[in-house]
């Protein structure tokens, strides 16, 4: 077997080591930065949904302008957002490189995204079972937390999954302005060096990845639609979202 | 009981300003159902959502037994007691709610929850304990009859089966009113007349106050005691269900209560020219109707007898509203004119409101 590996992928071999920190770090990075975002963008996401207009707690000043900022932010491709946010990772964190440096940028690359994501999640709670909990003395908390979330737990779940694999995508990204992981391997050890089997294994490493997420994914989204994970009911589940 | 005085309210849309609620006045009375009967834009789906004020109306006044009276002024809320008033906060408005139910069209079931987590969702965060939270869900969907499907998810139910769960969920707080929005509105006939059913059982049996929207005459018919017409945001027509059956004022009225009766047949066959309403001259297409001091009476063979009239019934009906009798007849008087009025003259002095539709013209 290793003869093999030495044969076909020669240098990922040579490389073996950096390769495999080359992984942890890309994991460390998605897992760090993926957990910030993913409350982040609960929470602002949730916050722009309560404050919209006809939402249960308009507020037009707070969303027009959490509005703004999102949408600035998003407008910003990633690449450009990595470097404009040197300044301020390193007042945060005193460095800028490294899985630690990756941190903020990540983090301002997704939150966004994820939050207009919930978002849209959110939209699809059908406003009757809104108005039916309100009806029962349910405050703004329990609409949150019993009709929203609980309710829209399928739809999270897809949305998390679509932000997850993106958010794979700008790991990749920030490893080439220096913050390590498979996309910096790729191009210093395979692209810089001409060492195409070394790209190729991370093409197939990502790919992996990516689609270990979908498939996590897809199958929490359809275990939760009108049932509760792991729940005591029999629903069937699934055709009536 | 529930008073409500001079409820206004006007939505400010883009398209311009709606008035869903114009100087409303209603009082419902605890233990009975009350109906509220309107197409839709008449401004009735605000007028209940305006009783347990999930929508609060531009002005008025709200008493609800038990409770503080409700000032509003410019949308805003305030508890009057002992002459003061205050700003009502949104705890009291919370817990005011909790002791209204409501139920909708749409059941608005949450769909990730079984039956019994849906029931339980009331009383949940209350500060009650797990195993009396247990017991009196069972308590609930035994009342609806749906203990068997505690642990079924809504998208497992039948319309008429959801709307039992929301039901029961509406009570589980021992709510003194039910308010209903066009709850049987998407539901076929079957399983409207068990919710029905179910609806005026709760109320024998708990007491329970119900104030029922629907555009459905048949509905206010089957359970009603009392009834508004509601068009354009005003009240235009409000009585006993059966008064507004016998007699309707208004024109939207009329509409509503012909909605209801199978005798509306006749306008379409006046439309369709039938041979059936052809009358000889002389003779006159009269509408009779006899209400509850007069159904029993054998009043027509009478007629006939005394005043030698032939009466040939064209269309007939009687039906029970809150239990009592209410006749229609339309029918064809043939017989020497003089005759024919004395007959009609007779049954009008016994209580048949008589109607001459058509006087014998030859066709």
């Amino acid at each position: 077997m290793e003869q093999l590996i030495k044969d076909f992928l020669p240098y990922v071999y040579a490389y073996r080591s950096r390769f495999f920190q080359s992984c942890e770090a890309t994991l460390q990075m998605f897992l760090i930065a993926g957990s910030i975002s993913f409350v982040l963008g609960l929470i602002f996401g949730v916050l722009l949904t309560i404050t919209k207009e006809g939402g249960i707690r308009p507020n037009r000043l707070f969303y027009h302008a959490v509005s703004i900022v999102i949408n600035a932010l998003r407008a910003i491709p990633f690449v450009i957002l990595l470097i404009f946010l040197i300044p301020l990772t390193r007042a945060l964190l005193s460095t800028a490189i490294g899985v630690k440096g990756a941190i903020v940028p990540l983090v301002f690359g997704t939150v966004p995204f994820f939050t207009r994501q919930v978002e849209a999640a959110l939209a699809n709670v059908h406003p009757g079972k809104l108005e039916a909990a309100r009806s029962m003395g349910s405050g703004t908390l329990g609409l949150i937390f019993r009709v929203y979330l609980h309710e829209a737990v399928p739809d999270l779940i897809r949305v998390t999954t679509i932000t997850a694999i993106s958010l794979i995508g700008l790991t990749t990204m920030a490893g080439a302005v220096g913050a390590g992981g498979i996309g910096s391997f790729a191009i210093n050890y395979g692209q810089n060096q001409q060492h195409q089997d070394i790209v190729n294994v991370c093409v197939a490493v990502l790919l992996v990845f990516v689609c270990v997420l979908q498939a996590i994914g897809s199958f929490l989204a359809a275990k939760t639609t009108n049932r509760k994970l792991f729940g005591r009911g029999q629903g069937r589940g699934g055709h009536d979202a | 009981m529930i008073e409500i005085k001079q409820f206004n309210k006007t939505f400010h849309l883009k398209s311009g300003d709606v008035t869903a609620l114009d100087d409303v006045n209603l009082t419902i009375r605890d233990g009975e159902i009350y109906g509220v009967i309107g197409y839709s834009g008449a401004g009735k789906s605000t007028l209940v959502r305006c009783i347990n004020l999930l929508e609060v109306p531009d002005s008025g006044e709200l008493s609800v037994s038990g409770k503080e009276t409700v000032v509003i002024r410019g949308g805003k809320l305030f508890l009057r007691a002992g002459g003061v008033e205050k700003r009502a906060s949104e705890r009291w408005l919370n817990g005011m709610r909790r002791g209204i139910g409501m139920i909708f069209q749409q059941f608005n079931l949450l769909d990730r929850s079984t039956v019994f987590d849906n029931v339980a969702y009331p009383l949940r965060f209350g500060g009650m304990k797990r195993e009396d939270i247990r017991r009196r869900v069972m308590e609930l969907l035994e009342l609806v009859d749906l203990t068997d499907k505690a642990d079924v998810y809504p998208s497992q139910l039948s319309g008429g089966q959801k709307q039992r769960v929301a039901i029961a969920r509406a009570l589980a707080n021992h709510p003194a009113i039910l308010l209903s929005d066009e709850a049987t509105s998407a539901l076929d006939p079957d399983a409207t007349e068990s919710i029905l059913t179910l609806l005026k059982e709760l109320n024998k049996k708990l007491g329970l106050t119900i104030v029922l929207i629907t555009h459905e005459m048949a509905v206010i018919k089957a359970v009603c005691d009392r009834v508004a017409v509601m068009e354009e945001g005003r009240v235009v027509e409000e009585g006993e269900v059966y008064d507004v059956f016998a007699q309707p004022r208004e024109r939207i009225t009329r509409k509503f209560v012909s909605s209801a009766s199978p005798l509306s047949k006749l306008e379409q066959m006046i439309a369709e020219d039938s041979p059936l309403l052809r009358t000889a001259p002389g003779a006159r297409l009269v509408r009779l109707q006899f209400r509850r001091d007069s159904v029993g009476a054998s009043l027509i063979s009478e007629v006939s007898r005394t005043f030698g009239v032939d009466i040939n019934i064209i269309l007939a009906n009687v039906e029970e509203i809150q239990g009592t009798p209410l006749g229609g007849l339309i029918a064809v008087v043939e017989g020497d004119s003089a005759a024919v009025d004395q007959a009609l003259a007779y049954l009008a002095q016994h209580h048949v409101s008589t109607e001459v539709i058509d006087h014998g013209t030859a066709h």
